[in-house]
């Protein structure tokens, strides 16, 4: 028996029929709000660094992801608030067994050259990312995804035709996969499983990416591209929902320097400033209300405990773990330090991530006086601190202002509570991973994202076999929980368990959650503040006329 | 003087050599690679990655294609950093972009700084020189890093005069700030070089034979003094314009100019090895023509010098 979804039809129906921008009195209005829609609907954001690449197979960082959602279309895109939508999907069906996705692609998708968009493109969009020869730096998320031969077609002991992924007609794109994955038709809104045409790629060669070259299917294309200074996209208009499209054109300015993005936008010349200075959100919240704003952002922020030989051998005792983590006061780092709508973290999990409940644990319904007193008692059990033994903790970080001063507050904290001393190491981004990787710290700061918004993706690092565990933790009984998870019907409370285990633990020391804040004229509207891994889609904003 | 500029040129070829071994084995003696981050690539695609780049050779031989593919084809190969990119193209649209402001900042580093230094000089102890000395003073001061902000606050955000940013292809509003940005300290550096070098002239015996003959003074400037004052100027200049038109990361970061400089720092950040080698040739080829053209220049304003 298969199943047919209809993907939230009325939806899409809604604004299809609608169309783009209604034009009353002589002025444009928005379809479904029926707010003023300004006469140019253009605006520019800045961004901190230039874009490794824009080539959807190739992108691996979240701003170069924004610009292939916009120049280029998914089987599914997502909505405001991150669900998957249709996007040159029509519809989709999953088998029984929940290991094989039959999606049927519209009929009217076009590339902006005018061929049709075939299933073949999405076939082949999957199989350059995981070519070895072409050697994406992401081709590792088709293995996440899960897509059938991955590993090995990734390893080059496969031809690309082995991959999991087929065309049995022009509208007809099959996957299959090795596990059941509730969550795999989300993973089809990332960049890597986009579709490419074949002979814009083979006609382009070392320019396929170029303005004029770029041949793509979404609701904008390439316009210009200067690197290190911007890149504009415009209107595609043989997208195939392009009467629903407001915003004409968006500009990505590049700007190293984060407050000259904000006095650049304080002048009037950018419309939305993607990283705003740390500890600025108060004084712009307060200066300029509905333009300052903050968001839950993917990512978490903790201290890696080295658990190996190579750590600190005080470290090995659980009750002094415990004792370091208790004594950290996170509100004084969230709202002293960072200031822009941080949320103390107790557990690694986002709290933001969908369906996600944290577990109650001690640490985190304790009053910050009870920590205190908890974590010293734990540190004179284990024999160090005040009355004990000297114990002195180094704490390795890249080299970062807000980390700095993070770590800083956390040695003060250490050292008033426990009476333990920190030695603070900071090197730059390259030595600082090696350093990592190699387990030659005791505590080092780290931070982790989400890739799909559930919570493996962070619950995964805890698994021994994990080769993003740098603090080298193990435990059997996590390792047990995090396998049965992958196939079971509601892995919510085994996710649960794991932060519960690695809690009690002290497996790494959560500090905050992430917020993202922004500065964003008021007349940009639509901004999907709701969206977990802040995926945004320029088609889906417009400009108002304001007062 | 046609031999000693082949001679030259002839040196320039193992001196650039030299430099290329001395970076590579410096890129390779930093730890970290340019596909490290938080997130480790699994074995596979990391082996695909390095293979693509050629990353998996030995030292040796990654040394010996680099200089093989730029000797014989002038191919600085791809960037690490940049997929969609190549050297060539980051250098290309780079470099331009710096040559353009840094060229503007050489001429109003000169013309500013050898007028205010020649005025100085011959108004010495007056009101003339001290405004000069005390301008001067003031410009090499304040570092480029506090005044870059300074004047886009001033003419971007308050006056509205100026865009705070941007290249635009070197439209002419989008050059001001960046050259005021980048030739102030040169031109302070100037003015005092070209001072205390014009007041030693002045009184050196063949400006008071000159004068005492009965040459009026603007002549006597002109003609006599400024060439062999311009002698430690000249000097400084070689270097000071290859550290112009090879851009200054503060003025692209500050301006977000898309100039050479920011990639340069960028690439050492991030380990993309051929971005660094390719603007170290860069560099390093400007700093030895330069360094060409000073001794030529010499050869022509002081006829001591033979060569």
């Amino acid at each position: 028996m298969t199943f047919k979804t209809k993907l939230l039809a009325t939806t899409a129906a809604a604004l299809i029929a609608t169309g783009g921008a209604v034009w009353a009195d002589g002025h444009a209005t928005h379809p479904v709000t029926g707010e003023t829609l300004a006469s140019e609907q253009s605006f520019s954001y800045s961004i901190l660094d230039d874009f490794p690449s824009i080539d959807p197979q190739f992108v691996e960082d979240v701003e170069g992801s924004s610009v292939a959602r916009d120049l280029f279309e998914g089987l599914m895109v997502e909505s405001a608030s991150g669900e998957a939508l249709p996007g040159v999907a029509e519809s989709f069906e999953v088998s029984e067994d929940g290991l094989t996705y039959t999606f049927t692609l519209r009929e009217n998708a076009v590339w902006s050259n005018g061929d049709p968009v075939v299933a073949g493109d999405f076939v082949y969009g999957l199989q350059r990312a995981a070519d070895p020869a072409n050697a994406s730096p992401y081709s590792w998320y088709i293995e996440v995804m899960g897509v059938e031969n991955a590993g090995a077609v990734i390893a080059g002991e496969m031809p690309v035709e082995d991959l999991g992924v087929s065309a049995p007609d022009d509208r007809t794109v099959v996957y299959t996969i090795d596990a059941p994955r509730p969550y795999f038709p989300q993973m089809l809104t990332f960049p890597t499983t986009f579709p490419a045409n074949r002979a814009a790629v083979e006609a382009g060669g070392d320019n396929y990416t170029d303005p004029g070259n770029f041949v793509s299917n979404g609701a904008y294309v390439l316009s210009e591209y200067v690197p290190g200074e911007k890149l504009v996209r415009v209107r595609n208009e043989s997208y195939w929902n392009n009467d629903a499209t407001i915003i004409d054109e968006v500009t990505a300015l590049i700007i190293n320097d984060s407050n000259q993005a904000l006095t650049r936008y304080l002048a009037g010349e950018i419309d939305l400033v993607m990283d705003v200075p740390a500890g600025q959100f108060p004084r712009l919240s307060a200066e300029y209300p509905g333009e300052a704003l903050s968001f839950p952002s993917s990512c978490s922020y903790y201290y890696l405990i080295n658990h190996t030989d190579s750590g600190n051998p005080a470290l090995q005792d659980p009750n002094v773990r415990a004792a370091l983590s208790l004594a950290v006061d996170r509100g004084v780092i969230v709202d002293n330090i960072l200031a822009g709508g941080q949320k103390e973290a107790y557990t690694f999990t986002h709290w933001a991530v969908s369906g996600w409940q944290t577990p109650d644990i001690d640490i985190a319904s304790m009053s910050q006086e009870e920590r205190n007193a908890k974590a010293q008692e734990l540190m004179a059990a284990a024999g160090y601190g005040t009355d004990g033994e000297p114990l002195t903790v180094e704490i390795l970080y890249n080299t970062s202002d807000s980390h700095r001063s993070i770590a800083v507050a956390i040695g003060q904290m250490w050292k008033q509570t426990l009476g333990v001393e920190t030695e603070l190491a900071n090197q730059e981004w390259a030595t600082y991973l090696d350093t990592r990787g190699e387990q030659n710290y005791q505590v080092a700061r780290a931070g982790w994202c989400a890739d799909y918004n559930e919570p493996s993706t962070y619950l995964d690092l805890f698994t021994s076999g994990s080769s993003y565990n740098d603090g080298k933790f193990v435990n059997e009984e996590i390792d047990a929980l995090m396998a049965e998870a992958k196939t079971a019907e509601d892995a919510m409370p085994l996710y649960m368990e794991v932060e519960r285990i690695a809690s009690e633990e002290t497996a790494i020391i959560p500090i905050y959650h992430y917020a993202s804040v922004r500065m964003k004229d008021e007349n940009l509207a639509n901004w999907p503040t709701e969206n977990f891994l802040q995926n945004w889609y320029s088609k889906d904003l417009y400009i108002t006329a304001g007062e | 003087m046609f031999s000693f500029i082949v001679k030259r040129l002839a040196i320039a070829v193992p001196t650039l050599l030299i430099l290329v071994i001395f970076s590579f084995v410096l890129m390779f003696a930093a730890p970290g690679g340019p596909f490290d981050s938080e997130r480790p690539l699994p074995p596979e695609v990391m082996a695909n990655v390095l293979e693509r780049y050629g990353l998996d050779q030995p030292y040796w031989k990654q040394m010996f294609d680099y200089v093989k593919n730029v000797v014989l084809h002038f191919d600085f190969g791809p960037s690490f950093q940049y997929r969609d990119r190549t050297v060539n193209d980051v250098i290309a649209q780079g470099f331009p972009v710096t040559l353009t402001y840094g060229a503007w900042s050489a001429l109003v580093a000169v013309i500013v700084g050898v007028s205010l230094g020649v005025a100085a000089a011959i108004r010495q102890n007056t009101w003339l020189d001290y405004f000069a000395v005390g301008i001067t003073i003031g410009a090499q001061a304040l570092p480029n890093f506090v005044m870059a902000p300074i004047l886009v606050l001033i003419f971007t955000l308050w006056l509205g005069w100026l865009p705070g940013g941007g290249w635009n292809g070197g439209q002419w509003d989008h050059v001001i700030m960046p050259v005021i940005a980048l030739s102030t300290s040169y031109m302070a550096s100037i003015a005092r070089i070209t001072r205390s070098s014009m007041l030693e002239v002045m009184n050196s015996n063949f400006i008071r034979t000159a004068l005492a003959k009965g040459l009026p003074m603007r002549r006597v400037i002109w003609r006599h003094a400024l060439k062999p004052a311009m002698l430690p100027v000249i000097s400084y200049l070689g270097p000071a314009m290859v550290g112009m038109i090879t851009g200054s990361v503060v003025v692209d970061v500050a301006f977000s100019t898309g100039g050479i400089g920011q990639f340069f720092v960028n690439s050492a950040f991030n380990r993309d090895y051929a971005v660094i080698m390719g603007i170290t040739i860069l560099v390093g080829a400007l700093t030895i023509l330069f360094n060409l053209l000073v001794d030529i220049l010499y050869a022509w304003i002081d006829p001591k010098i033979r060569y």
